[in-house]
Formats: structure tokens, sequence, C-alpha cells
């Protein structure tokens, strides 16, 4: 019957829903030369990518966003990789400046991502605060990865979790930023963290 | 020799000021490409883009050919952004063009949109560690 093939299983106003995966993000933040571009180059199935956004600089005591005379139009960098889970899913990866002046940025950027990964690096652990202070103010889930340079003092993980004063739950874990292994078992901790959250649902209640 | 490790002091409210002493403040942009200024509040760097295979009526010149090659499969637009190698604001404007002419479909995903939070979706989360456990 003709009628048969004019049939579309796909829902009406929403026709293209189908063809696209389900796709999720993962940001990788933490101070400059933590590793973050290595990390995400390490993981990420595609040559690491650079995403940049303008911003624009208002010269210190200018209050006036309407001053143009004092703005300087700037870009900033993020990394961006990629990871295929399997024909319905695929991870991206967003590597983001740490500095408490990029916050702006990360309001975009943590807006629906599953979580974070905050680098460490334990000869300048304070460059990883501003990271930890923002996803912990605003309830986003992360893991430390403590990313172990050639060189540097050893700490453990427990060294860090009291130096970051991080809640009990929250995994540190140790990591080389250049090893795809490594970068994966810090994804793979950030997951295995949230399936762990008390506020886990199962399926969605039909409403 | 040990150091000892610099300690944090927990903030004392979600939203400490957006400054920087050294560089002053920094705020999006309001401009855009071209002159033009169009609000683009319906893309995020997550947006997905793919060609509908229909030709852009109207619509020429080569960033406009890049970024449509770009786009034969699901793409974001932070990675058409990247490919392009313009900034992500500029893309949103090229690839809002693109969506009405027909000659993309942009879907932004639900994980990334308002809604309940994909982490608490057990499924979902299920299907990321399934797929990262296969990669080892
Ligand atoms: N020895 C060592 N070097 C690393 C490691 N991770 C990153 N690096 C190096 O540290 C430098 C800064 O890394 P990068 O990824 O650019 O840092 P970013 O500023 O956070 O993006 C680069 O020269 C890297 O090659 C690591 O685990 N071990
Ligand atoms: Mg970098």
């Amino acid at each position: 019957m003709d009628f048969v093939n004019d049939f579309d299983p796909r829902l009406p106003g929403d026709p293209e829903a189908d063809s696209f995966p389900t796709a999720v993000k993962v940001l990788v933040a933490g101070g400059f030369g933590v590793g973050k571009t290595t990390f995400v180059g390490a993981v990420s199935e595609i040559a690491p990518l650079s995403t940049e956004e303008l911003i624009t600089q208002i010269s210190v005591g200018t209050d006036d966003l309407s001053g143009v005379a004092d703005k300087t139009t700037t870009t900033v960098a993020m990394d961006f990789g990629r990871i295929t889970l399997g024909p319905e899913h695929v991870l991206y990866l967003f590597g983001t400046p740490g500095q408490h002046r990029f916050w702006f940025l990360w309001e975009e950027l943590s807006h629906g991502a599953l979580g974070a990964v905050v680098l460490a690096d334990t000869r300048r652990l304070d460059q990883c605060f501003a990271a930890v202070d923002f996803f912990e103010g605003r309830g986003i889930q992360f893991v430390v990865a403590v990313n172990e340079f050639d060189g540097g003092h050893h700490y453990g993980p427990e060294e860090v979790r009291a130096a970051l004063d991080l809640a009990p739950e929250i995994p540190v874990v140790l990591c080389d930023a250049r090893q795809c292994a490594s970068g994966t078992q810090v994804l793979l901790s950030l997951v295995a963290h949230l399936l762990s959250s008390p506020v886990l649902t199962s399926t969605p209640e039909p409403s | 020799m040990t150091v000892a490790l610099p300690r944090r002091q927990r903030s004392p409210g979600p939203d400490a000021p957006w400054v920087d002493d050294v560089a002053g403040r920094l705020v999006r942009p309001y401009t855009v490409s071209r002159g033009r200024t169009r609000p683009t509040a319906h893309f995020d760097l997550m947006t997905m883009v793919r060609a509908t295979g229909r030709r852009p009526a109207g619509l020429q010149g080569p960033d406009y050919d890049r970024v449509l090659g770009l786009c034969g499969r699901p793409v974001p637009v932070a990675e058409v952004a990247a490919r392009v190698r313009l900034p992500a604001v500029v893309t949103k404007v090229l690839l809002a063009d693109l969506v009405d002419c027909g000659a993309l479909t942009a879907r932004t995903p639900s994980a990334a949109s308002a809604g309940p939070a994909p982490r608490t979706d057990r499924a979902l989360l299920e299907a990321v560690l399934h797929g990262l456990r296969q990669r080892l």
C-alpha cells in the first residue's frame, strides 16, 4: 500500500532528532601550564583543536560598558577534543583557562556539562584553587587529577585532598596527562563518581 | 626537600567577582561579524549542526562554504569554530544564517539545555562509562 511508504516514524516538530547523537561534555580546568592541552589531546580521537572566544577587556577603573573607548577585544582559546563512545553517544572535552577572570566563559561552558576534571600540579597547587572554587560553588561535580610532572615531589592524594579542603566524596586521582589510558581513567573516575551520586534517578518518570 | 602544599580557603560565597586586578574586567563582546549584530542566544558551543543537503540560497562567500563543508555529519559549534579558525561568536552568526536559509539543521543537546541535569540520568552515565571502558 502506497501510504505505508509515507509513514514517518520521526516526531513531528523535531524531524531531525534521531539523526543527532547524544552529546555530553566534560570540562578540563586548571592553571596555566598544568597540562590541560596535553590532557585533551591525549584522550581525544581527533588532533587537538582550539576554539576561540572573543572577549572584551575593559580597562581597570572603567565601569560604563557603553564607553567603547576603553575596551579592547582579544581572544581566549579553549582546547577542544572528541571521544566517540558509540553510535549514539559522543563526549566532547573543553579545556579552559583557570583564572578567575575567565569565569564568565565557564558559565556557558559548565551549563549542561556532565562534570569537570580539575588538573593540579603539586609544584603550584594554588593554581587550581579558582577552578575548585568555581565548581564547588556551583554544585558542579568534579574530580581532581594530579598531573605528575617529572622532578616534582610526590604527594599522595590524601595530602592533596587536605590542602584543597575537598569534601570526602570528591575523588582525587594521580595521572599522566600525556597518556591516553591515564586520562581515560580520570574520565572514568569522574563518571563513576557521578554514578555514585545520591541525586541519581533511573529513568525519568512519565509525566 | 618536602615543601608543605599551599592550602585553599573555601570561598565564602558562590559568586566571587569576575575581576582581575592586572587585566581589568572581561566581558563578552556585543559585537559580531562584519559589523552586523544578531542574537545568537539559541546557539551554544555544544549546539549540533548538520547539513540538510539544501543549497544555501542567497548566501555566498568562502566562509559559508567552509562552514557548510564541515557539516556533512553532526558537528558541534565549537568544532566548526575551531576548524574554520574563527571566533565562536562569529561562527555562530554564520551558522545562524545557514540555518535560516535551510542549509543546516541545528539541535542543542538536551544534555546542554534546560531541564534535569544530565548527571541525574543513570542510563546516559552508564553509556558513557561503557564507551570509555572500551577505549582502554
Ligand atoms: N613531564 C610531564 N610534562 C607534561 C605533562 N603534562 C604536560 N606536560 C608538559 O607541560 C607543558 C604544559 O602543558 P600544557 O598541556 O600546554 O598546559 P596547559 O597550559 O594547561 O594547556 C607542556 O610542555 C607539556 O608537554 C606530564 O604529565 N609530565
Ligand atoms: Mg593550554
